[in-house]
């Protein structure tokens, strides 16, 4: 039980990476026609896409029949975000290599740019639906149909607040990213506050949602810890804010960073115990134990060796805009 | 048509969409690795400049192997989520495993592609030795998955729930050695006979071109080296095969009545019906040879199983015949390029060899298709060899003839834009379009090219 619960973490983990990371491609929609944004996303997106892997197979690894129940319940709007994924993957290549300048190539912007609309908002709706406790499985089978709990308006807003949430990451960061040309840095600036500013009131409506479209969620948010969650969380967000209002980009960017775990961790531990709510627990859908030990081990050694090339990979691209 | 033929069409439509560029994702860092090491050591820059047209046309297949990759992780839960239920604690492993091997080959790949000059050359190489390891590996930790569902193995049966598993010993299982080994000759053998053809397409055209020349002693040499090991390594898997899974070989011969001496039949067709194969060309003793070294070997025949675990047998003979022609072939030409090399220390020069090398550029691709369907629809009708129909596996969601219908759209309309940036990347090298782009481009926008010597 308490491998299970410390995979959780570490899938976990690597899920929160995968939405940060997510956003930094979605980013580039906020204004596509810039190069700096390829520019900034280029090296790494592959990288960062790689975390939704990831997430998937440690998923159907450490939870099979979990895996198994949230793909039936949610085939629909899953296939939508895949269709989303690969559009705007191959889209942002094809823009990238293609040497000419053309038609053609506004073309794959806009592809690009609808599709990283398109992609988050379901990934948001998707975790949402997991949260509403309207898919119930009895014993193998899922017992709701396909459509349940996606299309609740508790999901809807999932799905939105995950759009802003990204939309606000990926500003905030391009302004780092953008030092040297400030009146692209200034766009940026304006558009972080814009998106923080939709993002409050989402919020806001994500919570009293959840008091009808997810019960178990609005229970864990009422919990003891919640308070310190949603001080913690509100704390950041300002200092996020403040920080960009104040042109101190790089710790706006730390804040951001801060403000988006502490609403992920919020999510995770007001899912918790549950997979899909109210059936599926970590507990009754973790794989066998024997599975379960091995992937931790490979997990802590793919650390040992992706960690510093992660870091080795942003330090070549990133450090020296730093400096 | 069900769903479940959609289903089926689906993954297979993923799948064969997928590894034509994970197949390339995989062996163009070895080509690229090969040329920039000649570069270091010889100072040409020639090879150089190689490395880098290879590692931009890379970067487009290795995107879209990415994005497809990605989609089938899901497809494997969103079409058969009675596998996964059942599979996913046994071989979540390797595609675990195979999670963090991408994860290195993404990395490097950026640093590869886009620190030319933010790195040293040498750690620069090294990079790119590294996304070449690492694609050997993801390669081989996928394969691994799909050779357990062959041989399933690593695991105990109790009231029909897998228990007490061991999932090294499910990565492991008996059909991993052959698997692995055919799989990543294949992607090299592949990847090699279609960048030389493709580049002894244009040196046919423009015969002084020393890029080309280039490029294409590069791509022959891993082209020569791995189509023999890779004939040897097919021999090995049949062998295998005949083992494991001694219905999915009997479709492979199209051999219905069991018996000893039993001939190898080339071509024809099949007739299930009556278990007799019409107008094939049949090589006395063959089949017995090849899979026990005697005559008088006695082979398993379609006849000694049920009716209803019968592969398409018409299918899985005519695909296998294919990939094996197409093998011969390729192994042909390797055998004339080495031929000429030695006599005359020289690459290429003569018309007919490069023509031929121009015909086999599809025929690697051709056999890597061709042999994922011999062991795909040779494992019919079980998604797990012995233990879990297809049918059992497949999603109760119904009407999935639309995702069916929306990724084939979809995959076939990334298909013709591949295609179609690949070409403008080719028409770059060649000379006569590079005078004209580049006084086009000198005008507008900034002309990466340098003219060939």
């Amino acid at each position: 039980m308490l491998v299970a619960l410390m995979v959780y973490a570490l899938t976990g983990g690597a899920d929160y990476g995968g939405g940060m990371w997510d956003l930094l491609a979605a980013g580039d929609r906020a204004s596509r026609q810039r190069e700096a944004i390829a520019e900034a996303i280029a090296p790494v997106w592959e990288a960062n896409h790689v975390w939704l892997v990831l997430v998937i197979v440690l998923l159907f690894t450490a939870f099979p029949p979990g895996f198994s129940v949230i793909m039936i319940a949610l085939h629909i709007p899953i296939t939508a975000m895949l269709l989303g994924i690969v559009l705007r993957g191959s889209a942002f290549v094809f823009r990238k290599y293609d040497s000419t300048q053309d038609v053609v190539q506004r073309r794959w912007s806009t592809v690009f740019g609808v599709a990283s609309f398109f992609t988050p908002f379901f990934q948001g709706l998707t975790l949402g639906a997991l949260t509403t406790g309207d898919i119930r499985v009895a014993g193998d089978r899922v017992t709701t149909g396909f459509f349940a709990g996606w299309l609740t308006p508790f999901a809807l807003t999932c799905g939105l607040f995950a759009l802003a949430l990204f939309a606000f990451l990926a500003a905030t960061y391009l302004t780092v990213d953008t030092q040297k040309q400030p009146d692209l840095q200034n766009d940026f600036r304006r558009r972080a506050i814009w998106a923080q500013a939709t993002l409050v009131p989402l919020a806001v409506i994500v919570f009293i949602t959840s008091k009808y479209g997810a019960p178990l969620m609005y229970h864990g948010l009422t919990n003891w810890w919640a308070p310190i969650m949603l001080l913690w969380t509100g704390l950041s967000a300002m200092t996020a804010t403040a920080a960009i209002w104040l042109r101190r980009f790089r710790l706006a960017r730390i804040a951001a960073v801060i403000e988006v775990t502490l609403v992920l961790l919020g999510w995770g531990l007001a899912q918790f115990p549950h997979l899909v709510a109210p059936d599926v627990t970590i507990q009754n859908s973790a794989a066998p134990e024997s599975t379960l030990r091995i992937l931790l081990v490979a997990l802590g050694v793919g650390a040992v060796v992706l960690l510093p090339s992660l870091v080795y990979l942003f330090q070549v691209f990133k450090g020296q805009e730093q400096r | 048509m069900s769903d479940l033929f959609f289903a089926r069409s689906q993954m297979g439509m993923s799948l064969a969409f997928h590894i034509v560029f994970a197949v390339i994702g995989m062996a163009m860092p070895l080509l690229m690795v090969i040329s920039e090491g000649r570069f270091l050591r010889t100072k040409e820059p020639i090879f150089l400049e190689l490395s880098k047209r290879w590692a931009a046309g890379t970067a487009i297949l290795f995107a879209v192997g990415a994005v497809s990759g990605t989609v089938l992780s899901f497809e494997l839960g969103l079409l058969w989520p009675g596998f996964m239920r059942y599979a996913g604690g046994i071989i979540g492993m390797p595609f675990s495993l195979e999670g963090f091997a991408f994860f290195t080959e993404a990395i490097f790949l950026g640093i590869y592609l886009y620190a030319w000059n933010r790195v040293s050359p040498v750690l620069h190489w090294f990079a790119g030795i590294v996304v070449a390891a690492s694609g050997i590996l993801s390669a081989v930790f996928v394969v691994l998955a799909n050779a357990w569902m062959n041989a399933p193995a690593g695991f105990d049966i109790v009231n029909g729930h897998p228990v007490n598993i061991r999932p090294i010993a499910a990565m492991l299982n008996p059909a991993a050695l052959h698997e692995t080994i055919h799989m990543v000759l294949a992607a090299y053998a592949a990847t090699a006979f279609l960048v030389a053809g493709i580049h002894a397409f244009f040196l046919l055209r423009d015969p002084q071109s020393v890029f080309h020349r280039a490029s294409c002693s590069v791509a022959l040499i891993v082209a020569c080296v791995s189509i023999p090991l890779q004939i040897l390594s097919g021999d090995f898997a049949a062998r295998e095969v005949a083992k494991l899974e001694p219905p999915k070989l009997a479709a492979m011969e199209a051999h219905y009545q069991t018996g000893s001496g039993v001939p190898l039949l080339i071509g024809g067709i099949p007739d299930t019906a009556t278990g007799k194969v019409h107008y094939a060309i049949e090589i006395p003793f063959g089949l017995s040879l090849l899979v026990g070294d005697n005559p008088a070997t006695k082979v398993v025949g379609l006849e000694d199983f049920p009716r209803d675990q019968w592969p398409n047998v018409g299918l899985v003979h005519w695909s296998f015949d294919i990939m094996v022609g197409a093998g011969f072939a390729m192994l042909a030409v390797a055998a004339w390029t080495i031929c000429t090399w030695w006599r005359t220390r020289r690459l290429p020069d003569n018309k007919w060899l490069l023509r031929a090398l121009v015909c086999c550029a599809p025929l690697g691709f051709i056999a890597v298709e061709t042999g994922w369907f011999v062991t795909e629809l040779g494992r019919q009708p079980w998604i797990i060899y012995g233990l879990m129909r297809t049918s059992a596996a497949v999603t109760p969601m119904p009407g999935l003839v639309v995702p069916f219908a929306t990724f084939t759209s979809v995959y076939l309309l990334l298909a013709v834009i591949v295609i179609f940036l690949l070409r403008r990347q080719f028409m770059e090298t060649h000379p006569r379009r590079i005078k004209r782009t580049a006084l086009k481009e000198s005008a507008t926008t900034s002309a990466t090219e340098k003219p060939n010597s």
